[in-house]
């Protein structure tokens, strides 16, 4: 009997360090570094700062962006690939922001990107340790798009500081995937490759929460600005998001729209994948 | 307990947020680093020059200059 104890524990522990292990990873995810002439799908990486987004960054691209504890530290956004099942990931990592509505530099780079650079999904990186402070850009996120996930990261600490996250609960409530997370140590990255390619394919629709304003006079002067905003920039995503910023009298917007700089920002963020390419690679599978 | 502002906060006590007399931009700013009514609010690390001070909020330490402190009205709660 003893033998057989011998025998069971060592099974089970390899089998709990499987999900950590970079062999077992390594059958699903391909990094690619900076090597990404072509993709099929582009994920944003957003957080508050402080919350291991570039770590996480780096565990999915295998680069090694700069990670540290200062401000400003990622304040253009860096770029990488990876291969998950037969899909071509861009990752861009973008600089720690607090809000969605401020007007720093990086938190205007985030903005932009998340707004108008139409990512397939953004990834919010959220730290366990202070949810209250950063479900703030979460939920602003979750406004603008459907297709997002959350990142519960620094699960470790939560644990270490006695802190009980539950994240199904959380999932419900804000009406997204959410992967507890703990991306120094490697643990919740498969977790989170499988919900961005979930979302990222249509396989899970995310239903988030909104706050639904039921102002019929807003809403009636939304719709008139709504109609001048898609008159005068064509194609442009979120024309409810501006609107509502200009009857917030955001300033940066407004100058944005006055200037016409506002219609650029879709042009030169978003760069869509050459569809010859992308056919050849198709024939060639 | 005593109402004051946030830049005559002294060391020590915990305090709590009970108005942010800014508006537009800077309301916004305010808001998005957690302060709004009801936040619990401490002087975090004194600046030997006394400006600014860095006060810790919603598990974070944010630093704000003097000017920007004294349009946040507080209360003061327990030493």
């Amino acid at each position: 009997m003893s033998v057989d104890n011998a025998v069971t524990q060592p099974t089970t522990s390899i089998a709990a360090g499987c999900a950590t292990c970079p062999m077992y990873n390594g059958a699903q995810l391909t990094r690619l570094g900076i090597n990404m002439t072509d993709w099929d799908f582009v994920v944003a990486l957003a957080g508050n700062p402080n919350t291991g987004k570039s770590t996480v960054f780096n565990a999915l691209t295998g680069l090694r962006q700069h990670t540290g504890n200062w401000p400003g530290k990622t304040v253009v956004r860096a770029e990488g690939g990876f291969l998950y099942g037969d899909k071509r990931y861009k990752l861009v990592d973008l600089p720690g922001t607090y809000s969605l509505l401020s007007t720093s530099v990086d938190e205007e780079v985030a903005r932009d990107f998340i707004l108008f650079g139409q990512p397939t999904v953004t990834v919010v990186i959220v730290d366990a340790t202070r949810l209250e402070r950063n479900l703030n850009l979460a939920l602003q996120v979750l406004e603008i798009t459907d297709r997002v996930v959350i990142g519960l990261n620094l699960m470790d600490e939560a644990k270490r500081h006695g802190l009980q996250v539950d994240d199904r609960r959380l999932a419900r409530d804000l009406g997204a995937p959410v992967v507890p997370m703990a991306a120094r140590q490697g643990e919740g990255v498969q977790a989170l490759l499988k919900a961005i390619h979930e979302v990222a394919t249509g396989a899970c629709a995310p239903r988030p929460r909104r706050i639904n304003h039921r102002d019929p006079q807003l809403e009636s002067a939304v719709a008139q600005l709504v109609r001048q905003i898609e008159f005068a920039f064509p194609g442009l995503p979120n024309a409810r998001w501006v609107a509502l910023r200009l009857l917030d009298g955001d300033e940066s917007i407004e100058r944005a729209v006055r200037d016409g700089t506002l219609g650029q920002l879709t042009q030169t963020v978003a760069p869509q994948p050459a569809p010859t390419i992308h056919l050849e690679l198709e024939a060639v599978n | 307990m005593t109402i004051t502002t946030l830049d005559q906060l002294p060391p020590g006590p915990q305090a709590r947020v009970t108005a942010v007399q800014l508006t537009g931009a800077e309301r916004r700013r305010m808001m998005d680093l957690g302060i709004l009514p009801g936040a619990a609010i401490a002087v975090a690390l004194e600046n030997p020059l006394g400006d600014p001070t860095a006060y810790r909020v919603r598990g974070a330490v944010i630093a704000l200059r003097r000017e920007q402190a004294q349009h946040i009205q507080v209360e003061i709660e327990r030493a």
